[in-house]
């Protein structure tokens, strides 16, 4: 072998035992344990603080309040949504007392009104709604049904109501088309609205011989787009084309 | 003709009812009893858990119902609480972004501080198609594009399905915030090395739900193991037509949404 | 203010919140940049080995040396970027094999040291062992330290060098190419990035690092004549040129390529990407890398070098010629720099949910700032100057061995 080779390969030999050695002494000892990562990381995980103690946490003690609430309209709403983080209170009762909000900043987060929020979803208008006085003067949060059964639909429905005040049917009162029974504002799931099932419901107002004011949009009930109901084209809470 | 954009509020009762109910009869007359039921029921929140946890039993996965969220931000805080998280807004584990399509056809997103403080209404409602919220974290996928990229093995997937980093080991040099096309990765300031939401590991661990699920009030978020038929998760997918965010990447997400629509990326 | 709370104000769209700091910034820029230049001196001095091009015999010693002080130089740009430079090396230790950039750290190990290093060396070696015997001090040390004690200089010992460097010249030309399409495959395996997700990337990577790197080459070979006093060879200045205008050739059709092929396709980023190029991107792709870093240099080189017909399209004097080859050089290093910006920090400046931009907001003091970039820029010529000093490339400086029957 030539001397150029030899001296080569002892520097390529030096270079492997190099990385070995390094290898041997800098890789962590758990690396490879479970996969391609350093195992004890998983466990160094497992270890963080926990800062939400969970609603079962809530119920060993507060069991008169949780009754409640977990009879009414804020049975889904964890206690620590409003109270914050609570694990801490858990260890030590007496010394760290969860805060509880209650100023009119808090409840418009969920319950001001959004069109994106889901219909049903009860909503008010933060500026309008009661002005200046405290959301838990009226309702009490762990039961929190309204004080007064809400008169207008648009108090949980509030985008399909802003969405009819400003278009052709802005006239119309929701109980002209949905015969509403007063327990749906109590039970809202258990008992719902009607809504209209023929094309002679809307004929009653839009047929050529309907008795209504002389104002109302009139088509031919016979020719006007016979095969369909009304509403698959005609959206009621704003039936204008354009 | 069922409105799915109908708000529902959960409809199973809470799990501690039947619990509350015995306590509330029996506490009296049994208090060894009653202290009995306070220590296997705190067994969750104790040091040492009585059976070893073992992450082969378990594969996480969460869904998501596009048509309960109301976008209320309070699974977004809670995680920054939970999980420390810098509160500026450039950090994120979790946020939530507001959709609105328009009677035009243009589709406006937003997500103002991740939708922590809400969101301010711009759009009359004349000009609104459609519109919803849509949470997003990380989707925990079963293929992570981000693991396959890592250079040292600093991040990695646990056995139970879980996307992990860990903080002793990165190098920070960000290729994994590359590779996520969720956008759900990002580098924590004060310790320099990649951070995602972990499915708070330390918290379903021990039997807990993620910070996330436990704060969202209208039950938009679900939390549960796919290797158990019965569980929440099995429900959800069960009842509901699911989509996942960026099928045609093939990362195998495990965060399944219901009434997803096409404007969502 | 804090920088990112102004890159929010001017955010366009909607992006991921995340995505409101960019993560790989001008130091991730210059990188591949530097890369690019080691591979394309690189192949330009294999060239001359391997093809046996005459003209350019000058810029032999001086390519390897150049692509050796670009390639010690590169990595330190990413050191200075990590979150944590003081673990690097777990790269090595623990590499991923899945990982595109850590099977590149590898790759990167391999040029360095089976390529360069050992052609460098099999072609240095009998000229240090001959200065050596004609030198004091620090330098003879050096020198002996370099020859690894091989100095045994007999004819059979020699026409083992020659042999050896000629196949690692072989091996060394995939390799170049290997070491920069490899950059161009860290980006271009990313799916989730429309803008780099691409079978083009690392063919486009590769050949605008061989333009860069024969630009380079072209500047200090002319620069160093000139500094030294020297006639400057006219012949290799021309051929130069003329490989270099090829190679610009075929860069532009695959950067052609690579852009009808995503307009004819319009997939569904093709919006947001258009929007890219035309407001954030408009200076830097538009102007600086395909007005001024492509077209230009095209018909500088293309109507002056000889690539075209023999005396060249214009037949202009030498001295107008060769200044006119220097200005095309410089303003593809300005193209070919903004090309490498265009795909790191245009990648970055649009969301992953296609809906909206972002801006960059570069520093100036700090690590990722760019006063480090211009002195990152810079060592490479420092070490340069250093290696020349210890090997110095001239012609004048090669030893020629006595032997009773001559070499």
């Amino acid at each position: 072998m030539t001397q150029q080779s030899s001296r080569l390969l002892l520097v390529a030999a030096l270079l492997v035992v190099g990385l070995g050695t390094a290898r041997h002494f800098l890789v962590p000892k758990t690396f490879g344990q479970r996969g391609h990562y350093r195992a004890a990381a998983v466990d160094a995980i497992e270890k963080l603080p926990i800062r939400y103690a969970g609603r079962e946490a809530c119920a060993l003690c507060h069991t008169e309040i949780v009754a409640m609430h977990g009879k009414a309209r804020h049975q889904s709403v964890s206690c620590e949504v409003c109270h914050g983080p609570a694990a801490a209170h858990t260890e030590s009762p007496a010394d760290i007392k969860p805060p509880a909000p209650r100023t009119r900043g808090y409840c418009p987060l969920c319950h001001g009104y959004d069109p994106t929020r889901p219909t049903g979803f009860p909503q008010i208008d933060p500026v309008t709604h009661n002005p200046i006085k405290a959301c838990i003067s009226c309702h009490n949060p762990h039961a929190p049904e309204p004080p007064h059964t809400p008169e207008e639909c648009g108090a949980c429905h509030g985008q399909i109501a802003r969405s009819k005040a400003v278009s052709r049917h802005a006239q119309l009162p929701c109980v002209q088309c949905h015969n509403t029974p007063e327990k749906h504002k109590i039970t809202p799931r258990l008992v719902h609205p009607e809504k209209p099932r023929n094309r002679e419901f809307c004929g009653s107002c839009h047929a050529q011989d309907a008795r209504s004011p002389k104002e109302i949009l009139r088509i031919d009930m016979q020719s006007h787009n016979s095969r369909y109901l009304c509403w698959q084209c005609h959206y009621p809470h704003q039936p204008e084309g354009d | 003709m069922d409105d799915p954009k109908r708000y529902s509020p959960c409809s199973e009762p809470p799990a501690s009812e039947s619990r509350r109910e015995f306590l509330h009869t029996f506490s009296l007359a049994a208090p060894l009893l009653l202290l009995g039921l306070r220590i296997s029921a705190v067994e969750a929140l104790a040091a040492e858990p009585e059976a070893a946890y073992n992450a082969r039993d378990h594969y996480y996965g969460m869904g998501i119902d596009v048509s309960k969220c109301i976008g209320c931000g309070r699974c977004a805080d809670a995680c920054k609480n939970e999980n420390d998280v810098p509160r500026q807004p450039y950090y994120f584990r979790t946020w939530v972004e507001r959709y609105v399509i328009g009677a035009d056809g243009e589709t406006d997103v937003d997500s103002p501080n991740g939708g922590i403080g809400g969101f301010t209404s711009k759009t009359p409602e004349k000009e609104i198609l459609r519109t919803f919220f849509v949470p997003k974290l990380c989707n925990q996928c079963t293929d992570p594009p981000c693991v396959q990229v890592c250079p040292v093995g600093a991040t990695f997937a646990t056995e139970d399905g879980v996307v992990l980093v860990d903080n002793d080991y990165c190098i920070g040099c960000r290729y994994c915030i590359q590779a996520c096309p969720y956008g759900a990765r990002f580098l924590d300031p004060r310790t320099k090395t990649a951070n995602k939401c972990t499915f708070c590991y330390h918290r379903v661990t021990k039997g807990l739900l993620p910070a996330c699920v436990e704060v969202c009030p209208t039950g938009a978020r679900v939390f549960g193991d796919l290797k158990q038929r019965n569980s929440p998760l099995a429900r959800f997918t069960r009842f509901n037509k699911i989509m996942t965010l960026k099928p045609h990447l093939n990362t195998k997400p495990k965060v399944f949404y219901a009434q997803l629509d096409e404007e969502v990326r | 203010m804090d920088p990112l709370q102004e890159v929010l104000r001017q955010v366009t769209g909607y992006i991921y919140p995340n995505e409101v700091e960019l993560h790989w910034g001008l130091l991730v820029v210059v990188y591949p940049y530097l890369t690019g230049l080691v591979a394309g001196a690189f192949i330009l001095a294999s060239l001359v080995r391997i093809f046996d091009v005459k003209e350019v015999q000058p810029t032999y010693r001086l390519a390897l040396l150049t692509a050796l002080a670009y390639l010690i130089v590169a990595p330190l740009a990413l050191l200075l970027h990590l979150g944590h430079p003081e673990r690097s090396f777990e790269i090595f230790l623990t590499p991923n094999f899945h990982s595109a950039m850590a099977m590149f750290g590898f790759v990167y190990a391999w040029y360095l040291m089976v390529v360069l290093l050992l052609e460098i060396w099999l072609d240095y070696r009998k000229d240090m062992v001959l200065w050596a015997k004609k030198e004091t001090g620090l330098l003879r040390w050096t020198h002996l330290l370099l020859t690894l004690g091989a100095t045994d200089i007999s004819p059979n010992s020699l026409r083992f060098d020659r042999r050896a460097s000629r196949f690692i010249t072989l091996i060394g030309i995939p390799s170049a190419f290997l070491l920069h399409g490899y950059v161009g495959f860290i980006f271009g395996s990313v799916k989730a990035n429309p803008w780099w997700s691409s079978v083009l990337i690392p063919v486009v990577f590769l050949f605008s690092a061989i333009v860069s790197g024969i630009a380079l080459m072209l500047l200090i070979y002319f620069l160093s004549t000139l500094l030294r006093g020297k006639p400057v060879d006219m012949p290799c200045m021309d051929k130069l040129a003329t490989f270099l205008f090829y190679a610009l050739v075929v860069d532009f059709s695959l950067e052609m390529l690579d852009f009808i092929h995503r307009l004819y396709e319009a997939e569904e980023s093709i919006h947001i990407l258009s929007q890219l190029v035309f407001s954030r991107l408009f200076l830097s792709l538009i102007i600086l890398q395909a007005f001024l870093g492509t077209v230009v240099p095209l018909i500088l080189l293309g109507s002056v070098s000889p690539a075209l017909r023999r005396k060249g399209i214009l037949n202009l004097p030498e001295e107008l010629r060769r200044l006119l080859y220097a200005g095309a050089a410089i303003l593809i290093q300005i193209g070919i720099f903004s090309t490498r910006w265009n795909v790191v920090i245009g990648g970055q400046l649009f969301s992953k949910s296609l809906r909206g931009l972002t801006t960059y907001k570069m520093q100036l003091m700090g690590l990722d700032g760019l006063f480090t970039s211009c002195f990152l820029l810079l060592l490479p010529v420092l070490v340069l100057l250093l290696l020349i000093y210890i090997l110095p490339p001239w012609a004048e400086s090669e030893q020629h061995v006595e032997t009773p029957t001559g070499d």
